[in-house]
This record gives C-alpha cells, sequence and structure tokens, in this order.
C-alpha cells in the first residue's frame, strides 16, 4: 500500500517521467526533425524578404510560430530545457546503481556464467593443475585487477577483471553536453557579438548588434589604418588584411593585423575580418536637361543635398550599394536617391528611392523626370567590415568538447572485463578453459579470449623450459 | 609521368572491379573472386592514399601548397579512401567478406561522382587558411565512412532478414542477423565518435574565424541533425534494448542525414557550400 502510494506520488510521477530515456529518444528526434525548418527557412532576414517569399497567409502563420528565428523561439528552446533537465534527472537516477557496481562492498564471481559463455577457450596442458597454477594466478594479475580465486572439486578458477570505472564514461558525455549548455548561457547572457565598418583612417567605437537594431559601445576605439586584398594568379581572394590599431582616448594602445582566421583578440574581446567594402568619398553629379541636352555638374558626397537646377527641388544621396539588385537585375554599383521638392514636408519614409547606376549614366532616362541624373568621377575608399565578439562561456564550452570526446571513446571502446582461467585436474593432465567476457558482450570477446588464451599457453610454455 | 587525376581515374575502375568481384563471390559462392576483390580493394586504398600524397606534392609543385582536402573532389576522394580502410579491416578482423560486397559499392560510387566534377588544384580561398581544416576534414569524412559502412549492413540487415527459410539460398552467406546487428552498433558508434570530434573541429575553427562557435549555419545545423539521429540510435539501443530492423532502420535515416549534410546542404545558401 505504501509503495503503491509512493508510486502515485507526484514528484515521483514528475520525476519518472524526467528519467525516462524514451523522453530522450523522443527529445532528441524532435529536436532533429525541428532542426531542419531552419535551414529551409532563411533565418533572420527582413521582413520584406519573408513577406515576398511566402505571401500573406504563410508570413503570419510562420512569424506567430518563430520560424524566422527558430532556433532563438520558445518551443525549440524548451525542447533544450526538456533535454537537459532529462540528461540531469536521467544522470542522478542512474548515478547510484552504477555506483554500486564500480565500488561493490564485495567482488562476486559466478562460474557458471564463464562456463557457459559463447566465448570461452578451452585446451588441455601435460602438467597437473598445481603446477600450473601460479603461472596463470600471475598472468591474470598482470592483465586484470581484483584477481580472486575460488576452489573447486577438482581444480582451481582464477578470476580477473578490469574496466569498472568505464562505466563513469557515459556520465561523463552527459556533464560535457551540461557544460556546453552552461556555457552557451554564459555566452549569450554575457557576450554580445556585433559588426561594423571602419573606413581606412577611420575609428569606430560604437557596433551595432547582430540580429537586432541595438548599439553597442565599446570600451575602446577600432581605428583600421590600412586594408588590402591580395588575389592569386586566378583572381581568386588570397588575403582580406586589415591593420587596425586599437584606442584608448584618441591613444593608440596596440596595433596589430587582422585577417581570415587570424583575429585580434583584445581584454576578452575578439575582432576578426569578416567583409570588406568600398565607399565614394567625393563624386560628380551630373543634371541632364533631357530636351537641351545641357548637362550641369555638381560636386557631391555620401549624405549631400543638391540644389538641382531650375528650383527643380533637392536631390539626396542617401546611399551607396555595391551590386545593387533592382527587381531582380544586379546594376552593379549604385546610388541610391530621392529627390525633395520645395515645400514638402522632410519625410524620410515616403520619399521615392531611385537608383543611379555607376555603368549606366543613361539609366535614370526610364524615370522620365525633369533631369536626367547620373554619377561619375567617383573616389573610393576601402572600409572593412569587421566582426566583434566577446563570449566569456567559450572556455566552458572547450572543456566540455574535451570532455565529449574522452567520454565517448571510453563509453564506445573501452569496457568492463572479466575473466575466468578454470585449472580441471583430469588424468591426463590438466583440462583449461578460458573466457573473457564483457556486460556489453561484443563480438570481439570471442576474439579477445583467443588472444588472451593464446597469451597464456605461451606464458605456461616458457615456464616449462 | 602520371598525375594524381590519373590515378584516381585507375582507382575508380579498381574499385570496380572490387564491386564486380564482390558480387560474382556471393551469387557464385565462390572462394576466388572473393580473394581477387580483397585484393582489388588492397591496391585501390594503396592508389587512391599514393593519389592523394601526389595531389598534395602538385599542390606544392604549383605554389598552392595545401592538404588535398579543400573541395568536393578532393573530399570525395578521401571519403572513398575512409571507407574502403574502414571495409578492408572489417573483414579482415571478423572474416566477413560479404562487408565488402555492400561497402565496395560506396567507395566506388564516392569516386565516380569524384570524376564528374571539377577535379582542379585550386589555391585556398582565404576562409579555409586554416589548420583546423585537415583536422576538421578527416574526423568529418572519417565519421562519414563508418556511418557509411553502417548504411551499407544496414542494408544486409534488410536483406538477411528478409529472406524466408535457410539453405540453398545466397543469403546463406549473409553472417547471422545478431552478428550484423552488432556490427552496425559499432560501425555508428565508430562513426558518432568521430563525427562528434569533426563537429567540434568545426566549431572550434568557426570561433578561430567568425567568432561564434556555433551559427546555425546549414551545414552545422545538419550535422547536429545527424548527430542527434545517432544519438538517439544509441540511446534507443543501449538503454531501450532495441535491436535489429529498428536499428537498421536508425542507421539508414542517419546515413540519408549524411548524405544530405554532405551535398545537399550545397544547394542550402551558407558558408559550407562548395561551388
Amino acid at each position: 500500500m505504501n509503495q503503491q502510494a509512493a508510486r502515485n506520488n507526484p514528484v515521483n510521477r514528475v520525476w519518472k517521467f524526467f528519467a525516462s530515456v524514451k523522453l530522450s529518444v523522443v527529445v532528441l528526434l524532435a529536436l532533429a526533425a525541428t532542426s531542419v525548418i531552419g535551414t529551409l527557412i532563411p533565418q533572420n532576414a527582413s521582413p520584406m524578404m519573408y513577406m515576398q517569399r511566402y505571401g500573406d497567409t504563410l508570413y503570419p502563420v510562420f512569424k506567430a510560430l518563430g520560424f524566422f528565428d527558430m532556433y532563438h523561439a520558445w518551443w525549440f528552446r524548451l525542447l533544450l530545457g526538456l533535454l537537459t533537465v532529462n540528461i540531469i534527472v536521467c544522470s542522478i537516477d542512474r548515478l547510484s546503481a552504477t555506483w554500486k557496481i564500480i565500488f561493490p562492498r564485495k567482488i562476486n564471481f559466478q562460474a557458471s556464467r564463464f562456463r557457459k559463455s559463447k566465448e570461452r577457450v578451452e585446451w588441455r596442458e601435460g602438467d597437473a593443475p598445481d603446477q600450473l597454477f601460479n603461472t596463470c594466478k600471475e598472468f591474470v594479475s598482470r592483465h586484470f585487477r581484483h584477481v580472486s580465486t575460488q576452489d573447486t572439486d577438482n581444480g582451481t578458477l582464477v578470476f580477473g577483471e578490469k574496466g569498472r570505472w568505464t562505466r563513469l564514461g557515459v556520465y561523463a558525455v552527459h556533464t560535457s553536453i551540461l557544460l556546453m549548455v552552461i556555457g552557451g548561457l554564459i555566452g549569450s547572457l554575457y557576450g554580445f557579438e556585433g559588426f561594423t565598418n571602419v573606413s581606412e583612417g577611420e575609428a569606430v567605437q560604437r557596433i551595432s548588434l547582430k540580429n537586432s537594431n541595438k548599439k553597442k559601445t565599446l570600451p575602446f576605439a577600432i581605428r583600421c589604418d590600412d586594408f588590402s586584398i591580395s588575389h592569386y594568379e586566378s583572381g581568386m581572394p588570397k588575403e582580406y588584411r586589415s591593420t587596425v590599431s586599437i584606442l584608448k582616448d584618441q591613444e593608440a594602445v596596440h596595433q596589430a593585423d587582422i585577417r581570415v582566421n587570424d583575429p585580434l583578440r583584445y581584454k576578452g574581446i575578439n575582432i576578426f575580418q569578416s567583409s570588406y567594402g568600398r565607399i565614394p568619398e567625393k563624386f560628380t553629379i551630373v543634371f541632364a536637361d533631357p530636351g537641351s541636352g545641357i548637362a550641369y555638374e555638381k560636386q557631391a558626397s555620401l549624405g549631400s543635398r543638391i540644389e538641382m537646377p531650375a528650383n527643380k527641388g533637392t536631390l539626396i544621396i542617401e546611399d551607396f550599394r555595391d551590386n545593387f539588385r533592382l527587381r531582380g537585375h544586379n546594376i552593379g554599383d549604385s546610388f541610391i536617391c530621392r529627390i525633395k521638392r520645395g515645400g514638402q514636408e522632410e519625410d524620410g519614409q515616403t520619399g521615392n528611392f531611385f537608383a543611379l547606376p555607376l555603368n549606366y549614366p543613361r539609366f535614370d532616362r526610364m524615370r522620365q523626370g525633369d533631369f536626367v541624373i547620373s554619377a561619375k568621377n567617383v573616389d573610393f575608399r576601402y572600409y572593412t567590415g569587421l566582426q566583434i565578439t566577446r563570449d566569456p562561456g567559450v572556455p566552458i564550452v572547450y572543456v566540455g568538447f574535451a570532455i565529449i570526446i574522452i567520454g565517448c571513446y571510453i563509453t564506445f571502446f573501452m569496457q568492463h572485463k572479466q575473466i575466468c582461467v578454470e585449472l580441471r585436474g583430469s588424468r591426463e593432465g590438466t583440462d583449461m578453459m578460458l573466457a573473457c567476457i564483457s556486460p556489453k558482450n561484443r563480438p570481439g570477446m570471442k576474439a579477445a579470449s583467443r588472444k588472451v588464451a593464446l597469451q597464456l599457453q605461451n606464458q605456461l610454455q616458457s615456464r616449462e623450459r | 609521368m602520371i598525375t594524381s587525376s590519373g590515378i584516381f581515374s585507375i582507382i575508380t575502375f579498381i574499385y570496380g572491379l572490387a564491386v564486380v568481384f564482390y558480387a560474382v563471390s556471393w551469387v557464385f559462392k565462390k572462394e576466388l573472386p572473393a580473394k581477387l576483390a580483397s585484393a582489388a580493394t588492397v591496391v585501390a586504398i594503396a592508389g587512391n592514399l599514393g593519389g592523394i600524397i601526389l595531389r598534395w606534392i602538385e599542390s606544392y609543385q604549383m605554389g598552392y601548397g595545401h592538404a588535398p582536402l579543400s573541395n568536393l573532389y578532393e573530399s570525395l576522394v578521401f571519403f572513398a579512401l575512409c571507407t574502403a580502410t574502414l571495409y578492408l579491416y572489417l573483414q579482415l578482423r571478423y572474416k566477413l567478406r560479404i562487408v565488402g560486397l555492400v561497402a565496395s559499392p560506396i567507395a566506388f560510387l564516392a569516386m565516380a561522382y569524384a570524376s564528374l566534377v571539377n577535379s582542379s588544384i585550386e589555391p585556398l580561398i582565404p576562409a579555409l587558411q586554416s589548420n583546423w581544416l585537415i583536422a576538421h576534414v578527416i574526423t568529418c569524412f572519417i565519421g562519414y565512412a563508418g556511418f557509411a559502412v553502417a548504411f551499407g549492413i544496414s542494408i544486409l540487415y534488410f536483406i538477411k532478414a528478409g529472406s524466408s527459410k535457410p539453405g540453398q539460398t545466397i543469403t546463406d552467406k549473409i553472417p547471422h542477423v545478431d552478428m550484423l546487428d552488432e556490427l552496425n552498433h559499432q560501425m555508428v558508434m565508430f562513426g558518432f565518435l568521430f563525427l562528434s570530434a569533426g563537429i567540434i573541429t568545426g566549431a572550434v575553427w568557426a570561433n578561430q574565424a567568425w567568432g561564434r562557435y556555433w551559427g546555425w549555419d546549414p551545414k552545422e545545423t545538419w550535422s547536429l541533425i545527424t548527430w542527434l539521429i545517432y544519438a538517439s540510435l544509441l540511446h534507443a539501443r543501449l538503454m531501450r534494448g532495441w535491436t535489429g530492423r529498428r536499428i537498421a532502420v536508425l542507421s539508414c535515416a542517419g546515413f540519408i542525414a549524411v548524405i544530405f549534410t554532405y551535398f545537399g546542404v550545397n544547394l542550402l545558401p551558407g558558408l559550407h557550400s562548395y561551388q
């Protein structure tokens, strides 16, 4: 009755639920299945792109389900949390039993298990059991720990055992997973992942954070002293290199070259070469009158506001893009502009943006505006795209990495092994039986038994000489 | 002077020959073709390894100097080497020629596919210029080879388990289902260890190159999916006592994930698309 009550106790039931390996298998497969979604739907892209791709009906559904950032969605985190709790409860639940096996008060061997095992090897020696016994015992104790002997009616049994501790391997693996989870959590709580573009000669201290609109101020400024690209003869890129200086109170305290695969680590903050680009510094804007063909030229830079001839409005150079795509076509390097008419309210959102591709000066005719606008004589300056991260969880994750490999190796390839050598006296001498068994009962055990038997036979022979 | 590509063409043919010999030996229950098949495998492995070393030397002669593990072609060639070496080892260790029957076609197909893709030696782009490249590719592909052999054994399992009665059929040569089940498990464990190491070396490298050890890039995610499938197989087997058919099914599912991780992800956007 008491036992029944204990079984129905809600705490016990919850414990049992989390201690079940069925749950582990279900959660592992559920994680595998749901992870596929995020590889088919691009993650953290712009809402525009999702609208285009999935339309009015699917977009809100996917958005509600968190598919656009699914690895951070509540339900995916719930699955990860479930797995974590499952691992912890399972390990605690089974550890006490394993502990008793690894550190028993008394080791018991059952001769029948060895005598019946398929792995056993049998042969005959010419000498009597007591002449062989010492060599056998020595042999077993050389290869195994925990050696014990037992007398039978007509001979002796020598038992040996080793590798009990290898049963702890699986706990190492589970601990390593927990370490990775903890390290990951620390990283997401106390770390950051940001990026910034720094043009040559400039310094930046405020960077943008990834997947959010937030900014972050670094404890130092990063100045790009130089950026260079080198190419192989075939034209493939060989090296991207940024020479940067770390500035504190406008003063350079450290200088280093950053290359792909060769970041700068400074005071726990890592700076990586991530991309590069060009920004137009100075250029000329040409306004051509479509009727008369007369051209007016004006000097401009990014963000310039240029009064158009004949009071036709103000041209604002908003942006510059490498390989700008317009309705699916790549029109190359382009300025993005808009025109503000006199008297109208300033409104950055509603203005009609249009592109001025450098390669096609007559492109703007299609707009059929007051002027055909184009850009020329562009002076470019390189900027380097840097990724800037801090992740204090990394050392813990790395310890997890090391432990999981060691743990998997122990769990898979080392085993708790037992050996039994039986010496049975007979008229012709001694009937020998040797068996190596493992609780995991691998097919290799037969071969292992043969190998060990052969070694023992050699040993027994050399004794005679 | 023979080039590495020339060697690989010959090797592809020899792997094909091994496949034929294994098949003939199985169907006609003859010993000689099985011996020829093993010999062909040994020759192919030697040539495969020699070719890789030669290609490495060639890349130095061209002035690029990098281990031949940098693109789809080179990875396929290395995958064939790993798979063939692994099945030859199993064959010798457990005296099971039948493993070659199902594993040699995988090595052959990898080489045949390699002959269809761009085989020129290219210099390394900046993202690949790292010592982690070698550790990452080697561990991943040894793991894939383990899973490939496990997949072959699973197929053998289905054939054997599907055969109605023993005696006088070609399925007699296939070892007992328990043996196949155990071998399948062994190969999955082997693959799992190396896949784990592959994912980890990849993560450490990613942290070195991009500042994050895990970014849910499609290739990373698919390698994790593969890892999760095999992890569930190991748990189902060790803790729930699953054996036989269900394990073979999971092993096949895992290998499909491996194939997708390897080839399918190239169709998705990400850092690992080889082209």
